[in-house]
């Protein structure tokens, strides 16, 4: 009971400073969390749908959930690289960075258009 | 003041000085490459002196084929083309099951260089794409060990690359085979990885998904890739020094690289549903896990982060073990465990020979023996561990890359001869590496102990008038060339903590750094001798990779030479055969080989054959070996229910060329015997041997091979001495029912023969013995019992 309890609390507590901590970050990185999360739910989305309808034709379902996880992973490298706190990105203008997203954002939207069938 | 203003103006001589010399060298290292470059080239040129532009062995034939095609009809037709000139009745589905770098390469290069009116043939550039490609991979080797370890090893490790035998043995002018572009990509992408590990540019890393598609689209070798790079992320991982950077380098590749593969027809949906892909996906997984796992930690308290970690351990351990277990059950469903076959063989090297006799039968898929290291990469053998020392001196995210690479290529190569060709990059890095190393040490120690260039005193001055602005004059111009020379030398060193060396403590700290100089030195006659000896070690490498590179890989095997004493013999039987097949037969006749023969025959005889080299289809392979082991009229019908005209074998007995039918004869057997159980091998031997002469059984006296091979040879010596098998054949005189003999060339090498018609009448009223054959032969019933499938 009393473990129970204490565990209960600890989770609290362990909520409350992540969420402070969270609360911290710059905006410019939260509305990049934002987008990450947004581009993970479209991907849960499409794989609950396949689940429910069938995989064919099953191109158009990789080229969809790859895009989806693709562009969250790009997200997440723009996100290390504009981060004011990452000590090995301090000389990368964060115009080069996006610079880089965006170029490689087109290459993996050319590719899922080729692929989408 | 005279001695500040000369100081102030000796500083920007000696800084300009610097630039100079590092200009100097830049220039010299773009000479170099450039004559690597040509190195590499005209070193792969042999086979084109001695024999002619020709292309080699027999898969650059279908490759020449296919880019034959592409030129002449065009990429779309390209990649819808069925081809039903090979594997009669079956037909090949071309542009699903090739890998189109190569040809997408030589036709991109033809297509070029015709729109600028340079008119080269379609086989010129098949001929010469393999040198100027492996000219590419030296200068890719040069960028990637310069992100191991510098310039300096780079170069030597290029030079090395343009040389080794092993990597000459596969890319020689005329043999127009996937890894002649494959290579150069393998190296390519290898170096975007690690400057994007170097880096962490997002740039780098979409190159690099780019060069990885590349390697995909040329060669079935590219799971190396996609299983070396996710092992060296884990390695990072386990050793700690996990790194933003790595996550750059990693996560946009996996799912950039899975798309891009998935994109080739040949690999499609094998990208994301066989287990030669699953490591890069775990992989991906644990690398979130990890990064997250930093973040939180980054953003948390200790005791927090200590929480938070009890928690997740508790929760998550359950939801992977529920996870764990769905997936083996899944992968354990399938027989092979979602592995390839030819995957397989690589990872327990008894597998192909138990399972799959046609890979374990194919002589590039043996073990290699010792002897063969040191033909293939020679000098490297022995440089490759003090490399790998080096790699550990200091211990980089890059150089660790070199080591695992280094270590998996040499266990692969281990497993297959003709993976050696994976382990020739490796080794070149690795004793570029050492190599370089090692002249660093010895020139240093050198130029340290030259006896009149520096003390200790002028040294200190030296260093510290470079790094402030303050007089010492008299020594500096005397120094400049000893500084800059420690410069050049020291480049690799960080430069910083000597700019930022306060006067007084900079003369300390000098001091022990010139103690310590002095005390790495080496002696000064050992290391001018050790220095000498290792230019002699290179030459004795250049020397062996010449001879290989002239003598060994340059044999087009097409055509073959002997030398005796009236001269040199040429042997020009196969082309002879195959043209006199193209002249005196009809387009859609169908030609019987056994599969090697395959490629050349729809090339060089523009007829349809029945097996290839591609060797899919094993049924069809075992049909036309049980045809080649049984009797004649058995044989007949299995070739007749196949549409099957001539038939095809080669012959090596009368001039003494190892590689004909009756030697490759026991696989013929084995294979058919595989799907066929009424082919049994010991039927066939005598005492556990393969025999022909007077010794061997009935069964292989009336099989077809040895009719169809020895067909009349008594008639050339009258003693019917075979020189390959170094005896008398068995049975001397007979004649053939149901062939007939219509070419032989002038070495008896290649003898066709052609089908006889089925008789207008058969004498008697014998048919039980007739039914009883055709039906103990294989798939398809023919002559008088022909059933009605629609009954």
């Amino acid at each position: 009971m009393a473990r129970e309890k204490s565990s209960k609390d600890n989770a609290q507590a362990l909520f409350h400073s992540l969420r402070s901590a969270y609360a911290a970050t710059p905006v410019n990185l939260k509305i990049i969390d934002l987008y990450v999360g947004f581009a993970v739910f479209t991907a849960l989305i499409q794989v609950v749908y396949m689940a429910t309808v069938g995989s064919f034709p099953f191109n158009s379902f990789l080229s969809g959930v790859l895009s989806c996880v693709g562009t969250a992973v790009l997200a997440v490298c723009l996100r290390i690289q504009v981060n004011k706190e990452n000590k090995e990105f301090k000389d990368l203008p964060p115009e080069r960075a996006f610079a880089d997203f965006v170029l490689c954002n087109l290459v993996l939207h050319l590719v899922i258009m080729n692929f989408l069938g | 003041m005279a001695a500040p203003e000369t100081s102030t103006a000796a500083v920007p001589t000696l800084h300009t000085n610097n630039t100079v010399r590092n200009a100097f060298g830049g220039v010299l290292s773009f000479f170099i490459l450039l004559l690597i470059g040509v190195l590499a080239f005209s070193i792969r040129l042999f086979s084109v002196i001695k024999y002619e532009s020709v292309i080699h062995e027999f898969d650059p034939y279908f490759n020449y084929r296919v880019t034959q095609f592409l030129t002449k009809k065009g990429i779309y037709d390209f990649w819808n083309w069925f081809d039903d000139r090979t594997w009669y009745p079956l037909g090949r589905v071309i542009g699903g099951t090739v890998y189109p770098g190569l040809t997408l390469t030589a036709g991109t290069i033809w297509w070029l260089l015709n729109s600028l009116n340079i008119p080269l043939s379609v086989e010129t550039v098949c001929v010469f794409t393999a040198p100027i490609f492996s000219a590419f991979a030296s200068w890719a080797t040069y960028l990637l060990t310069k992100e191991v370890k510098g310039a300096g090893a780079g170069l030597t490790a290029a030079v090395l690359l343009a040389m080794v035998p092993s990597y000459i043995s596969r890319s020689v002018a005329g043999s127009y085979d996937n890894e002649a572009v494959a290579i150069f990509a393998l190296i390519f992408t290898f170096y975007l990885y690690i400057k994007t590990l170097n880096t962490g540019s997002l740039f780098y890393a979409t190159l690099n998904s780019i060069a990885y598609f590349y390697m995909v689209c040329s060669w079935g070798g590219y799971t190396f890739i996609i299983n070396l790079i996710p092992m060296h992320v884990l390695l990072c991982i386990v050793t700690g020094r996990y790194s933003s950077r790595l996550y750059i380098a990693y996560a946009p590749l996996v799912v950039l690289g899975t798309l891009l593969a998935a994109l080739v027809p040949v690999v499609g949906f094998n990208a994301v549903m066989t287990s030669e892909h699953f490591a890069s996906f775990l992989v991906f997984i644990i690398i979130h896990v990890v990064a997250f796992v930093y973040y939180i930690k980054g953003i948390l308290s200790p005791k927090m982060f200590k929480v938070a970690v009890t928690l997740v351990v508790s929760v998550g351990l359950a939801v992977c073990c529920a996870v764990i277990a769905v997936l083996i059950a899944l992968v354990a469903s399938s027989p092979t465990k979602g592995w390839s076959g030819r995957s397989l063989s690589l990872l327990d090297p008894t597998y192909a020979s138990k399972y799959i006799p046609i890979i374990a039968s194919v002589s590039e898929h043996q073990p290699p023996t010792w002897p063969s290291y040191f033909m293939d990469i020679n000098v490297l053998a022995f440089l490759v561990p003090a490399g790998i020392i080096a790699c550990f001196l200091p211990l980089t995210d890059a150089s660790s890359f070199v080591v695992l690479y280094i270590a998996t290529s040499v266990y692969f190569s281990g497993v297959m001869v003709r993976l050696m060709l994976v382990l020739a990059p490796a080794a070149c890095i690795t004793s570029g590496i050492a190599l370089s190393e090692a002249f660093d040490a010895l020139t240093g120690s050198i130029k340290f102990q030259l006896p009149g260039v520096s003390t200790d005193a002028e040294v200190d001055a030296g260093e510290t008038s470079s790094d402030t602005t303050e007089a010492q004059n008299d020594e500096v111009k005397a120094e400049k060339p000893e500084e800059t020379s420690k410069d050049r030398r020291s480049k690799k060193s960080k430069k910083k903590e000597r700019e930022h060396v306060e006067r007084p403590s900079a003369k300390a700290k000098v001091k022990t750094k010139a103690e310590k100089k002095r005390l790495l030195a080496l002696p000064l006659e050992a290391s001018a001798v050790s220095l000498l000896l290792l230019i002699v070690l290179g030459a004795f490498y250049v020397v062996h990779c010449v001879w290989a590179a002239a003598e060994a890989y340059s044999a087009p095997s097409i055509v073959l030479t002997s030398r005796s004493r009236d001269g040199l013999h040429v042997f020009d039987d196969f082309r002879e055969a195959y043209s006199w097949l193209r002249h005196n037969t009809d387009v859609d006749d169908k030609v019987a080989s056994w599969w090697d023969y395959g490629y050349q025959t729809t090339a060089m005889a523009n007829r349809t054959v029945i097996v290839d080299n591609n060797t899919w289809n094993n049924t069809h392979i075992a049909t036309v070996g049980t045809a080649m082991s049984s009797p004649e009229k058995a044989a007949w019908e299995i070739f007749h229910s196949l549409d099957v005209k001539y038939v095809l074998v080669v012959f090596g007995g009368l001039v003494g060329y190892p590689s004909d039918d009756i030697n490759k004869f026991l696989w013929m057997v084995r294979i058919g015997g595989g799907v066929f159980p009424h082919i049994k091998e010991p039927d066939y031997l005598r005492d556990g041997q393969y025999r022909i002469d007077s010794q061997a059984t009935p069964t292989m006296l009336n099989c077809l091979m040895y009719k169809l091979s020895y067909y009349r040879f008594v008639e050339t010596d009258g003693k019917a001495y075979d020189k390959v098998r170094r005896t008398e054949i068995g049975k001397k005189y007979f004649k053939l029912t149901h062939f007939e003999e219509v070419f032989t060339t002038h070495h008896w090498m290649v003898r066709i023969y052609k089908l006889k018609a089925p008789k207008n009448r058969i004498r008697g009223k014998t048919k039980k013995s007739k039914s009883k054959t055709s039906s103990s032969s294989s798939s398809k019933t023919s002559g008088t019992k022909k059933k009605n499938p629609w009954h």
